[in-house]
């Protein structure tokens, strides 16, 4: 009995130390292969189906490719499009496709597929934001190399849009299974997958440009911030696609084995107002809560002051970009006056927030700076998604909320009455319509002074803009700082020895 | 016997039925709609009562159980409305994780219980044997999750001698395999180990005061050797029907070990299905779980009654 058990416990100690520290032969360290981490898994491969960020982050530039994409800067450039022209009254797109394009299946990339593609988003995606091609009137072939989209009206929306996932090139014998094999003209293909730990790509064999610097990459996901952080502290993986756990980033810097990037995103945390109520139907009261608000005090505490103060709908990285962060400057004093003046001297408000870190956080910070103007706010924190999307989301059952919204150039939203914020603005729906309509000059002056009017009218009070910090081993270079595109790009990346 | 034996087989039957009915009504009535969370944002009135209509959920919910419960009786768990995939391969391929997790757990609690509740047993007299006792005492209150954050920094983050986490199947690498199976099992077996090693003592105490083996001591044989040779066979019985009631613990346990060791297993799988209101998916999940736990009781019932003589004319 005691033999075996300390043959058990030697055996143990074997496997234990027969491996060189710091490797891990699951990911083999031998230069052509990455392991990147990542909070969110895609639940399939079918973002034409199903919603979410993860699915795009993962395959977008990587595996599907568009006629354009963004670069890190948030301009349009070319991808399978080689170039494109614009008509005079801007409703045509004339766009010249690179030669020798062949999808990972085998079957060749032509206008053909362009006009498929598009044409699908119609009549086969099933998700909302398959909307961003209803201005599409139809789709021409001039001959294989070259694809002609006529619009019903003006859009400047539309060709930022083709750099999503609605503009992924797809071709007709490559979507039967969608969910399970993307097909697609990327420098990567899907092999493998392992629900709830990770998906393999490998470098596709017919992708017509240069090989990627990494051959082999494994996508590994981890629902826990510790876990994932530690995955990179133990060699587990070789870069954090995006921290998520502020606290842990000064624990990367010190380290001399990794490289921390810090850029920023497209999302903004958001402590909306429900426009369409009272007592928040009153601009006075909003614009009291916002002066209420220490935004500099609260990114110190919900976030260790990483992330941008942005005080309008517009990340940086827009052409559109100007900095409104000092338009309510932190004022109690006046805050406790508009109050006054608007008859509502004590109020008492619910804070209905998602139960995510970031959410609860900030919630408390909110609660306590508007208790010191006379303000009592009741947090409630919601099941997330599902009950925040029914009761918050949908019924418009609050009064202040707190969430991130992640999608580029969502400052839309408000033109639209209908959504959860209520605000109903005409004079934003037509600024907002003459921008997308304009030429590049004329929409970078109108989204500006939408940019300014929801400032004024304190349509919401932007909170701060999530920062984009990524952590990597030092061999790791290329990785693009402002995350403003959907995808993780692959493609960027490079390697020093 | 033969009559108790079906009237067990009939209870263990209609529990199970029970048990279906109760997990169909609870994932019904979680709050949230499953068509929104798959749309996400800015989804339309028409969009949701479509995919609604795509996942049956717009039907009466009798309807749906009867249609779920056919499914499941035939092998069918259905498709998830998330990864749009048959949830009865994913459930299978999920349950082989939990169960090697489990099956890893429970080895590594004896290879602690045993040795340690044994030793403790022999020597209740001295200072080494109320020593162990206060140490399993402890480890009792250690709970898995927090034994498991213990060793990734010790074995995974210092010494990076262990992988932090995530899984290799076995036939894909067995070594790899092997040492990502270590801290998980060692987190969870443990706790378990601190468990069983109070049940060993107490068992081997008894047999240290039964008569026979006095008997073999007095025959000449060293006290060890008649321990070993005679008295932990018995002693193994209660044990093992302890070890039976364990089990379930042993899977709750896992659900969290699973999660902080990010090991694709069932209880990772149930954490996200009912994050994404999955819920034929939940079903299925809670569903083989709940089965697992009445066949265990089942089957420990089962033994006591052909272990037990006075049971056999029982009913």
């Amino acid at each position: 009995m005691k033999a075996r058990l300390v043959a058990a416990a030697l055996a143990l100690l074997l496997v234990a130390s027969g491996c060189s520290a710091g490797s891990s032969a699951f990911v083999p360290d031998d230069g052509s292969t990455l392991a990147v981490g990542f909070a969110a898994e895609p639940q399939n491969f079918d973002f034409t189906r199903t919603d979410g960020a993860a699915i795009p982050q993962a395959l977008l530039y990587n595996v599907y490719e568009g006629l354009v994409k963004l670069d890190d800067q948030g301009r349009v450039v070319p991808l399978l499009a080689d170039s494109w022209t614009v008509s005079q009254d801007r409703l045509v797109y004339d766009f010249a496709l690179k030669p020798g394009v062949t999808f990972s299946n085998g079957a060749e990339f032509t206008a053909e597929d362009v006009k498929f593609s598009i044409n699908r988003v119609k009549t086969d995606w099933t998700i909302s934001i398959k909307s961003k091609m209803d201005v599409v009137d139809r789709v021409e072939v001039l001959d294989p190399l070259r694809a002609r989209v006529v619009l019903t009206k003006p859009s400047n929306a539309w060709l930022f849009d083709m750099a999503s996932r609605v503009g992924a090139m797809f071709t007709p014998t490559g979507i039967a299974d969608l969910a399970n094999k993307p097909v697609g003209t990327g420098p990567y293909e899907v092999t493998s997958r392992r629900r709830g730990d990770s998906i393999l790509l490998q470098a596709n064999r017919r992708f017509r440009g240069p090989e990627p610097a990494y051959r082999t990459v494994y996508l590994k996901y981890y629902k826990d911030p510790t876990a994932l952080n530690n995955a990179l502290l133990s060699n587990g993986i070789d870069v954090i696609g995006t921290i998520t756990a502020p606290d842990s980033i000064p624990q990367f810097e010190a380290d001399s084995r990794f490289n921390v990037v810090q850029g920023t995103t497209n999302s903004e945390v958001v402590l909306a107002f429900n426009n369409a109520k009272e007592p928040l139907n009153d601009v006075r009261v909003r614009r009291a809560l916002t002066l209420a608000i220490d935004r500099k005090a609260l990114l110190a505490t919900a976030w260790a002051n990483r992330g941008t103060l942005i005080g309008s709908m517009v990340p940086p990285t827009d052409p559109w970009y100007e900095d409104l962060s000092a338009a309510h400057p932190h004022d109690p004093a006046q805050a406790r006056a508009l109050l006054a003046e608007a008859g509502k001297p004590a109020l008492n408000l619910r804070l209905r927030i998602p139960n995510l870190p970031y959410a609860v956080s900030s919630a408390q910070v909110v609660a306590s700076q508007l208790a010191e103007v006379g303000v009592t706010v009741t947090i409630e924190p919601l099941d997330f998604p599902a009950v925040w999307l029914k009761q918050v989301f949908t019924d418009h059952d609050y009064d202040l909320s707190i969430i991130q919204h992640v999608e580029a150039r969502d400052i839309t939203t408000f033109g639209r009455p209908s959504f959860y914020w209520g605000y109903d603005s005409q004079k934003t729906r037509d600024l907002l319509a003459k921008a997308d309509a304009g030429t590049p000059e004329e929409q970078v002056t109108a989204m500006r002074e939408v940019a300014r009017t929801l400032s004024d009218d304190a349509a919401a009070d932007w909170l701060f803009l999530f920062p984009n910090v990524v952590a990597a081993k030092k061999k790791v270079t290329g990785i693009v700082r402002n995350q403003v595109s959907e995808s993780f790009d692959l493609t960027t990346l490079g390697r020093s020895e | 016997m033969t009559a108790r034996i079906l009237r067990r087989t009939a209870i263990f039957l209609v529990s199970l039925l029970a048990a279906s009915i109760v997990v169909f009504v609870f994932t019904a009535v979680l709050p949230g709609d499953p068509a929104q969370v798959a749309l996400g944002v800015n989804a339309t009135p028409e969009l949701l009562a479509q995919t609604r209509q795509e996942f049956g959920i717009d039907r009466p919910l009798p309807t749906q159980y009867f249609d779920w419960l056919g499914g499941v009786l035939s092998g069918d768990f259905g498709k998830s409305y998330v990864t749009r995939d048959a949830i009865g391969p994913q459930l299978a391929d999920r349950l082989g994780v939990t169960l090697w997790l489990v099956g890893a757990g429970m080895l590594v609690a004896l290879l602690i219980a045993v040795p340690l509740g044994t030793l403790a047993a022999v020597r209740h007299r001295r200072a080494s044997g109320t020593a162990i006792s206060a140490v399993s005492q402890l480890g009792i209150a250690v709970p898995a999750f927090l034994a498991g954050i213990l060793l990734v920094q010790v074995f995974a983050v210092q010494l990076q001698w262990l992988p932090a986490g995530g899984w290799t199947p076995p036939i894909q690498d067995p070594g790899e395999f092997l040492r990502g199976l270590i801290l998980p099992a060692l987190s969870l077996g443990v706790v378990q180990g601190a468990v069983l090693t109070r049940y060993v003592r107490s068992s081997v105490l008894d047999v240290l005061g039964e008569d026979y083996l006095r008997t073999a001591r007095s025959k000449g044989l060293m006290p060890g050797r008649a321990l070993v040779r005679h008295g932990l066979r018995n002693a193994a019985i209660p044990v093992v029907t302890v070890l039976g009631l364990q089990l379930t613990t042993l899977l709750v346990g896992a659900v969290v070990v699973e999660r902080v060791f990010v090991l694709p297993g069932l209880g990772s799988m149930l954490l996200d299905a009912v994050a994404a209101r999955d819920l034929l998916t939940v079903q299925g999940i809670v569903l083989v779980l709940v089965a697992g736990a009445l066949l265990v009781n089942f089957l420990v019932d089962l033994l006591y009654t052909a272990l037990d003589p006075k049971l056999r004319g029982a009913r």
